[in-house]
C-alpha cells in the first residue's frame, strides 16, 4: 500500500514537473505574439458581480477597439475573486500563472488592498478602475487609480451640503461591512466638522440587512432633512423603497457607489427623484466615442447601459495601452521593464478618456479627477 | 412612539423569517436533515413570480400560484436527485449535499437571470395603516405576512396531526425503520414533506421580496440563515416553534437596531441565542427526545 501511494506521488510530481514547463512554454512571448498581456480580477459571480462584469466588459470593448486598429495588440484575461480578499490572491496567482504582464485590476476595494502590495513585490504595474479607498495608491508607486478617492468624495458631499444650504440636519446612512462605506463616511465626518456642520444621527447596516425601516426611523425621529448615504445601489433601491413607504422625504445624497441606481431593472425610478449622486460619467451623454461605447457595451451587457465602472473599466484599458504605445512596450518587454516604463509615464501623463478630460495622476498614483454631483430628475442625471 | 414602530419593524421581519424557518423545521422535523438549500428555493420561487408577473403581465395570484408549483416540482426533484441517493450515509454527508445545491441553484439562477439585482413589485395591494396621526406605520405586506405565517402555521398542524399522510410523516420522524416495517412508504413521504416545504418556500419567496424589493440570486441565502437560526431558537421541528423563533428573532433584532446599536445587534441576538440554548438546549418549544439505550 505504501509502495503505492509512493508511486502515485512520484506519477503526480513529474506530471507537476511537465506541467510547469507546460505553462513556462506557453507563456513565452513568442507564443503569444507581441500582445501585451493584462489581466483583470473582479466579482463576475456574487453580490457584487454587476460591478465585476461591469468593469470587465467596459474593458473588453477596449481591447476589441484596440485590436482591430492593428499595431498594439492586447492580450485580456480576467479571474473571478467573488469580491473576497482570500479568493482574490488565487486569482491574482492564476493570473501570474498565465504570464500577467500588467494588472488592471481589481475591482473592489477589499481585493484591491489585498492585491496591492502583492503587485509591489512581483513588480506589476497596477491600475485599479474602481478601487477608490485612498490606501490602495499608497501600497506602492507602482499602484495607480482611474477612479476618484474615499475622502475626494466624501470631502465633495461635505462641501456641496455646505455651499448649497442643502439642509439643516444632517444624517449619516452607511454599511459598516464594506471598506468603500467606512472610508466615505469617515471622511465626510472629518469634511463635516472642519466645516463646522453639525451631523445629527449616524446609522448603519451591514450585509445582511434586508429592511432599512428601524435606520430610517432613526433618522426620521432626529428630523434629519438631508441624508448622507455612501452605499451601493443595490442598498439603496430597498432604502428608497422602505422610506417612501413609510412618508420620510430629506434629500438623499449618495456617491459613485449610487451610480446604476436608475438601471435596476423593474425598479420605479419616481423613487429616486431629487437623488443627488457623485459620478465623473453619465451614459446619455452624446459625445460621439461615448455613443459608440454604449452601444458596443450594451451587446455584451444584454441591453443594459454601462455606469461609471464600465467607464473607468474601459478608460483604464486605454490610459495604459496609450502607455505602452509611448513608451514602445510589447509583450516581450520583461515585467520590470513595463512597470517602470509606465511608472515614469503615468508621472506627467495626461489623459482624456469617458470619465473626464486632462486627467493627471499624483505621485501617490491618485488621479486628478472631481466629483461633480448630478441630480436625479424625471429619471435621468441634470448636473447640479 | 419610535419603540412601537420598531417592534412593528421586527414583527413585519419576524413573521418572514418565521414563513421561512416553518420550511426547515418541516424538513428537518421529518427527514432529519438541515435543507440549506431552503433559503435559495426562496429565492427561485421569487424569480419566478417575478417573471410572471413582468415579463408575462400576469396578475399576482398567477404569479404565485406558478412560483408555487415551480418551486414544488424543484423541491421534489432535489430530493430525488441530490438527497435520495445518500439516504443512510452519514448526515454530514447530507449536509455538504445541501450546501452544493445551495451554490448550484445560486449559480444557475445567476446564468438564467443574471446578476444585476432586479426590483421586485409588491404582490400587495392593500393599503398600509397609520395610526397615532401617521406616526406609526404598519404596511400592507406586514399585515399580509402576519396573517399568511399563521393560517400556514395552523394549516401545517391540523395537517400533521390529522390527515393520514400527516400521521406517516410524524411515524417516519419518530422512527423511519419501524415505520417501514408498519407499511408507510417512506421516500413517498419525505417526497411529500418536500414538496410541502418548497411551495412553502415559494409563497416565502414572493412576500419576502414584496417587503424587501432587491431580487438577486443571493436574496435567499441570508434570510434563510436566519430562518434556520429561528427554527433553533423556537425548537427545530416544532411548527409552533418556528413561528415563535422567527418573530422573536426579529424582534429582538429590530429594537437592538433601533434602541442600542445597529451594528451590535448581531452580536446581542446570538448571544440572546447561544443563552437561550443553554438553558433549553432544544430551543423554547422543542421536545425532550429520550435516546433509548
Amino acid at each position: 500500500m505504501k509502495k503505492l501511494f509512493a508511486f502515485v506521488m512520484a506519477v503526480m510530481m513529474v506530471v507537476g514537473l511537465f506541467a510547469g514547463c507546460g505553462g513556462d512554454a506557453g507563456g513565452n512571448a513568442s507564443d503569444k505574439g507581441d500582445a501585451i498581456r493584462i489581466g483583470l480580477s473582479g466579482p463576475f459571480t456574487g453580490d457584487n458581480a454587476v460591478y465585476g462584469n461591469a468593469v470587465k466588459w467596459g474593458m473588453e470593448v477596449a481591447v476589441e477597439e484596440i485590436n482591430a486598429k492593428g499595431g498594439v495588440q492586447i492580450h485580456f484575461m480576467s479571474e473571478d475573486d467573488v469580491s473576497d480578499n482570500e479568493k482574490a490572491g488565487t486569482a491574482y496567482a492564476t493570473l501570474m500563472d498565465n504570464n500577467m504582464q500588467i494588472f488592471a485590476g481589481a475591482v473592489t476595494t477589499g481585493p484591491c488592498l489585498t492585491l496591492a502590495p502583492k503587485t509591489v513585490t512581483d513588480n506589476i504595474f497596477m491600475m485599479t478602475p474602481s478601487g477608490s479607498n485612498e490606501d490602495i495608491p499608497k501600497a506602492g508607486d507602482n499602484v495607480f487609480q482611474m477612479c476618484f478617492t474615499d475622502p475626494n468624495q466624501g470631502a465633495a458631499s461635505a462641501e456641496l451640503i455646505n455651499s448649497q444650504k442643502m439642509g439643516t440636519k444632517i444624517g449619516v446612512l452607511y454599511d459598516s461591512t464594506t471598506d468603500y462605506s467606512n472610508g466615505i463616511k469617515k471622511s465626510f465626518e472629518n469634511a463635516a466638522s472642519e466645516l463646522q456642520m453639525e451631523i445629527a444621527a449616524v446609522t448603519s447596516f451591514d450585509a445582511n440587512t434586508t429592511d432599512y425601516k428601524t435606520q430610517l426611523q432613526q433618522l426620521q425621529s432626529a428630523e434629519c432633512d438631508i441624508v448622507f448615504m455612501p452605499i451601493y445601489a443595490a442598498q439603496a433601491v430597498t432604502v428608497l423603497t422602505n422610506a417612501n413607504e413609510m412618508g420620510y422625504k430629506p434629500v438623499f445624497l449618495g456617491c459613485d457607489g449610487m451610480d446604476g441606481v436608475l438601471t435596476q431593472e423593474n425598479f420605479d425610478t419616481s423613487l429616486a427623484e431629487g437623488l443627488i449622486m457623485m459620478t465623473p460619467y453619465a451614459a446619455d451623454n452624446d459625445d460621439p466615442a461615448n455613443v459608440a461605447f454604449v452601444e458596443k457595451y450594451k451587446e455584451k451587457s444584454g441591453g443594459e447601459a454601462p455606469n461609471q465602472f464600465a467607464a473607468d473599466g474601459y478608460d483604464v484599458i486605454y490610459a495604459i495601452y496609450e502607455g505602452c504605445v509611448a513608451k514602445g512596450i510589447t509583450g516581450k518587454t520583461s515585467n520590470a521593464d513595463t512597470c517602470a516604463a509606465l511608472k515614469e509615464y503615468f508621472a506627467t501623463a495626461t489623459f482624456n478618456g469617458l470619465t473626464g478630460t486632462n486627467m493627471t495622476w499624483d505621485e501617490t498614483g491618485m488621479v486628478s479627477k472631481v466629483p461633480t454631483a448630478v441630480e436625479v430628475q424625471n429619471g435621468t442625471y441634470v448636473s447640479k | 412612539m419610535a419603540v412601537l414602530q420598531y417592534l412593528i419593524n421586527g414583527l413585519s421581519i419576524g413573521s418572514i423569517y418565521a414563513i421561512i424557518a416553518l420550511g426547515y423545521t418541516m424538513v428537518y422535523g421529518i427527514a432529519k436533515m438541515l435543507n440549506f438549500a431552503h433559503g435559495d428555493v426562496i429565492m427561485v420561487g421569487a424569480y419566478i413570480s417575478y417573471c410572471v408577473m413582468i415579463y408575462l403581465k400576469m396578475p399576482p395570484v398567477v404569479a404565485i400560484l406558478a412560483a408555487i408549483v415551480v418551486c414544488t416540482v424543484l423541491g421534489v426533484l432535489i430530493e430525488a436527485l441530490a438527497y435520495r441517493p445518500l439516504r443512510g450515509t452519514s448526515s454530514l454527508a447530507v449536509l455538504i449535499t445541501a450546501i452544493g445545491v445551495s451554490y448550484f441553484l445560486q449559480n444557475a439562477a445567476q446564468l438564467i437571470w443574471g446578476v444585476a439585482q432586479k426590483t421586485y413589485s409588491s404582490v400587495v395591494t392593500m393599503e398600509s395603516v397609520h395610526l397615532f396621526d401617521g406616526k406609526i406605520l404598519i404596511t400592507g405586506e406586514v399585515i399580509v405576512t402576519i396573517i399568511t405565517s399563521a393560517v400556514v402555521m395552523v394549516c401545517l398542524t391540523l395537517f400533521t396531526s390529522k390527515t393520514r399522510t400527516g400521521k406517516a410523516m410524524r411515524a417516519v420522524s419518530e422512527d423511519r425503520d419501524a415505520a417501514q416495517l408498519m407499511g408507510i412508504n417512506v421516500n413517498r413521504t419525505i417526497a411529500v414533506t418536500f414538496a410541502i416545504g418548497s411551495a412553502l418556500a415559494a409563497i416565502a419567496g414572493v412576500l419576502l421580496c414584496s417587503a424587501s424589493p432587491a431580487l438577486k440570486p443571493t436574496t435567499g441565502s441570508m434570510p434563510g440563515i436566519r430562518a434556520f437560526t429561528a427554527a433553533v431558537f423556537g425548537g427545530i421541528g416544532s411548527v409552533p416553534g418556528a413561528m415563535l423563533g422567527g418573530i422573536l428573532l426579529g424582534v429582538i433584532e429590530e429594537l437592538c437596531k433601533g434602541l442600542i446599536s445597529t451594528q451590535f445587534s448581531d452580536a446581542i441576538v446570538f448571544g440572546v441565542l447561544i443563552i437561550v440554548l443553554l438553558v433549553k438546549p432544544t430551543g423554547l418549544l422543542g421536545k425532550q427526545i429520550q435516546e433509548k439505550v
